[in-house]
């Protein structure tokens, strides 16, 4: 007699608890705590909170935890946590000029107001593993520092502006669509393509950000400036007439100067890209300046080349990784009904095919 | 229990009545795929984020909730979704088709025929029945617009060119009152004569695509075909081996190495109420004698 | 600023919003999937001159998210205040409105209401018709949600019949009497006589 497999939730309930002792690994090692993870895995940190939309470095740590160190996992559980926030209101635009940098480098100029800041980067790093590392409780050396420069520190771009050699964005008062709250609608404005590319899958914004420097829709792409630091968020209390201090967060902003030599509707001058990430992320936010330029393509009278990183629906409705983890990974949910359609559809094929073909075979 | 945490059936009021305005759109304009602020859930996209928006935002603390996938009620994706609202909603659940107000399924209809008082919610991977003819998503929105659906009858005349017979056995498209032409989800095509006129409301719900569509009670839903080759909602030719329905859509279930198989009835309660009711098929008893 | 915190504007609202609101949507889910079906819901106790069903399907699905227009004796400074701190719904002319609320000879014309375009059909405005008397009888209702045929009182079949002329575009209806509400979706036909 044949019996159905059975016992959906006590297997569920089996797996969730291999689960848990699985992520605490061997007892015998010291249990790592949320504070570890958010000092001293601050890059990971950084990624979770870009890519799950949520600026809470102690919540994504949690979220590291949870999720065993599977970054994807982790940003996953930070935005289905973000999702049931209520929302009090929308803070002023940050002021990135005002910003408190630790960091802040230019390409193009070699010196310039504010100078370089080389700040905390692997950049100039010989990259040998440090075995001193894996010896704990090391003393560490005392870096020399200055304070981070407070600001305001002027954008290398608006060098540029004075002599018009680069494009002005017009100032704009209109609320920007919100990409968490309102269904996508193509073609995008490129607030929302922004929105959307921020907390983008880094690997998916860095290969098609790589793919532009290759070929495959260039735009001949310098760094204008990286700055990273803190900045004031701010929120409008309407019963008070102005505006309150609600915190900070530390960003990464990237601003690209792109050559450009002109269209039918504009004039030869560079133009710009931009990236905008939570945290140190700098690799990320240099990979979305790169895309947002290629982006542009149609607003600035560009030839469409069909490259990937130009076709806003592909790089758009793909940069997700929470939405493309989801969706890739169900197919290892039972399909029997859908399969076995498909065997009889194909046995019915060769039936009818077989039947036709003995005369040829013979 | 319910999770005092949040709210109930977990989506707070605001995201509620956003996909509430679109469930009642999608009825009034049968077919349509209404898009939607999708929000991100606790279990991953692709999973049925979409069905449970749906459902979510339809229940009442008196519905009694089944959860279906492939057909059954113990497959692990329909448990842990009717566990995740016994828990945020506290609703009383069933495995009884004809018990349920409510149904959220994944890739079947129920065998027992859903009446007036139901609610059926689909679970959509893919809304757009066009999506693997364009990719494009401005562009299938025109077609819709325009009711230029040619594209589509040239490939399902290409597969009978080729094959003899229209090569889709599941997701089969349909045509709404002579309108939309839309995805009914994986069903298999076995499952597409019971879209039609069926007397429950049929909800769609698409989160990663963040879509919603429906049907409204006895609308007419007509799969694609032609009249030199009309539709065939065919299934395998066997009946149940445990309660010997003759009737109902089989799994094909693999029980040596020797490629010894048997079939089974895809629709669980189906399957177990036939077999309290006496019936038995080929290896199987009726349910009072079994050990 | 407003006229006055009161009573009236603070009162009326919903003391259990998920499960009020729950039950409500899913009475108007079944006006709207069966047209010519009378449902009964309520929660709400709106200011004169807006029955609770009317104030009820306001408060289950306005927010600001979904400009309001008030037609006729509805828009009044009471109900201006009482759907305005309940729902925080912008309250606009009929063009812009998402929601309208008034009596059928206070919505006219009818051609001020968005009707959707070919590409987003649900971008239309639904209606709430308050109505002297709602009952199933009187028009022949046939179309989707409908086995063979229904009655209901319509204010004007006419008005209705050109609206479903327009399908996939046009709007959509909520009929209000009291705790009473019908609905009637640009899919229904409205057969002649």
């Amino acid at each position: 007699m044949y019996v159905a497999v059975k016992g959906g939730e006590r297997a569920i309930k089996n797996a969730h608890a291999l689960l848990a002792e699985d992520r605490r690994g061997d007892t015998g090692v010291p249990e790592l705590s949320v504070a570890q993870i958010r000092e001293q895995l601050r890059l990971a940190v950084n990624r979770v909170m870009a890519e799950g939309s949520l600026f809470d470095p102690d919540l994504a740590a949690l979220a590291i935890k949870q999720a065993r160190g599977d970054l994807i996992e982790a940003v996953f559980l930070i935005r289905a946590y973000r999702t049931t926030l209520p929302r009090f209101g929308s803070s002023r635009p940050v002021d990135t000029g005002a910003m408190a940098c630790s960091r802040r480098i230019s390409a193009t100029f070699k010196d310039a107001p504010g100078g370089q800041i080389l700040g905390p980067t692997f950049d100039y790093t010989h990259r040998l593993l440090d075995f001193r590392l894996a010896a704990e409780g090391q003393d560490l050396p005392k870096p020399a520092t200055a304070d981070p420069v407070a600001g305001p520190v002027p954008h290398i771009t608006s060098f540029l502006n004075r002599e018009g050699m680069i494009e002005t964005d017009r100032p704009g008062d209109e609320l920007p669509p919100d990409l968490t709250r309102e269904p996508m609608e193509l073609p995008a404005a490129r607030a929302l393509r922004l929105q959307a590319i921020t907390r983008g899958d880094e690997g998916f914004i860095l290969s098609l950000a790589y793919s532009t420097q290759r070929g495959y829709g260039r735009t001949h792409a310098f760094v204008g400036e990286l700055r990273i630091g803190t900045v004031a968020v701010e929120l409008d209390i309407p019963e008070l007439g102005f505006a309150v201090e609600i915190g900070e967060v530390e960003l990464t902003e990237c601003e690209t100067v792109n050559q450009f030599t002109g269209s039918k509707t504009e004039p030869p001058q560079f133009t710009r890209g931009y990236g905008l990430v939570f945290g140190q992320t700098e690799r990320k936010a240099i990979a979305m300046s790169l895309v947002d330029r290629a982006l542009r393509w149609k607003e600035l009278g560009e030839d469409d080349t069909g490259a990937p990183a130009q076709d806003e629906e592909f790089v758009l409705m793909h940069a997700d990784n929470v939405q493309a983890t989801g969706f890739l990974e169900h197919i290892k949910l039972p399909h029997y009904v859908d399969f076995q359609s498909e065997l009889e559809l194909v046995r019915k094929l060769r039936a009818e095919g077989a039947a036709q073909r003995p005369e040829a075979a013979e | 229990m319910t999770e005092q945490a949040y709210n109930f059936a977990y989506l707070d009021e605001q995201t509620k009545r956003m996909i509430r305005r679109a469930i009642l759109k999608g009825v009034a304009v049968p077919g349509y795929q209404v898009p939607f602020a999708s929000r991100e859930m606790p279990m991953p996209y692709g999973w049925g984020t979409g069905g449970v928006q749906v459902t979510a935002a339809c229940l009442t603390p008196g519905d009694r909730l089944k959860v279906i996938d492939q057909g059954a009620d113990d497959t692990t994706n329909a448990v842990s979704i009717r566990s995740f609202f016994s828990r945020t909603a506290g609703v009383a659940v069933t495995e009884a088709t004809a018990e349920a107000t409510l149904i959220q399924t994944r890739h079947r209809i129920p065998e027992h025929p859903l009446t007036e008082d139901q609610i059926l919610v689909y679970q959509v991977p893919i809304p757009e029945p066009l999506r693997f003819l364009e990719p494009r998503e401005p562009e299938t929105r025109k077609m819709h617009s325009l009711e230029e659906y040619g594209l589509m009858h040239v490939k399902l005349y290409e597969d009978i060119a080729r094959h003899g017979a229209i090569a889709t056995s599941y997701d089969y498209p349909v045509k709404v009152e002579g309108r939309y032409v839309m995805d009914p989800s994986p069903i298999p095509k076995f499952d597409n004569p019971k879209l039609s006129g069926c007397p429950a409301l049929q909800l769609f719900g698409a989160g990663r695509e963040q879509r919603i569509y429906a049907l409204p009670p006895y609308t007419r839903v007509d799969s694609l075909d032609f009249d030199d080759h009309p539709f065939d909602p065919s299934k395998a030719d066997h009946d149940c081996d445990l309660c010997g329905a003759g009737d109902s859509y089989l799994d094909e279930v693999i029980i040596d190495d020797a490629g010894g198989r048997m079939f089974v009835c895809s629709d669980t309660d189906f399957c177990r109420s036939r077999r309290a009711a006496g019936h038995a098929g080929r290896l199987g008893t009726p349910a009072g004698e079994a050990a | 600023m407003a006229s006055a915190l009161t009573a009236e504007t603070l009162g009326g609202g919903f003391d259990d919003a998920p499960i009020q609101s729950a039950r409500a949507f899913r009475a108007a889910l079944d006006a709207m999937a069966r047209p010519g079906r009378i449902q009964v819901i309520g929660g709400a106790v709106p200011p004169a001159p807006l029955s609770v069903a009317a104030g009820t399907l306001l408060l289950t699905l306005a927010d600001g998210t979904t400009p309001v227009h008030l037609a006729g004796d509805a828009d009044c400074d009471a109900l201006r205040g009482w759907i305005t701190f309940h729902t925080a719904a912008p309250l606009v002319p009929a063009e812009a409105a998402v929601f309208a609320v008034g009596r059928w000879t206070d919505l006219l014309p009818l051609a001020r209401f968005a009707t959707g375009t070919p590409e987003y059909p649900d971008r239309a405005a639904t209606l709430i018709v308050e109505m002297p008397v709602l009952e199933a009888k009187g028009s022949v209702l046939a179309g989707p949600g409908i086995r063979d045929r229904a009655r209901l009182t319509l204010p004007d079949p006419d008005a209705f019949r050109a609206n479903h002329a327009l399908f996939p575009l046009g709007f959509d209806a909520f009929l209000t009497c009291g705790s009473r509400v019908a609905g009637l979706p640009r899919s229904t036909r409205v057969e002649d006589v």
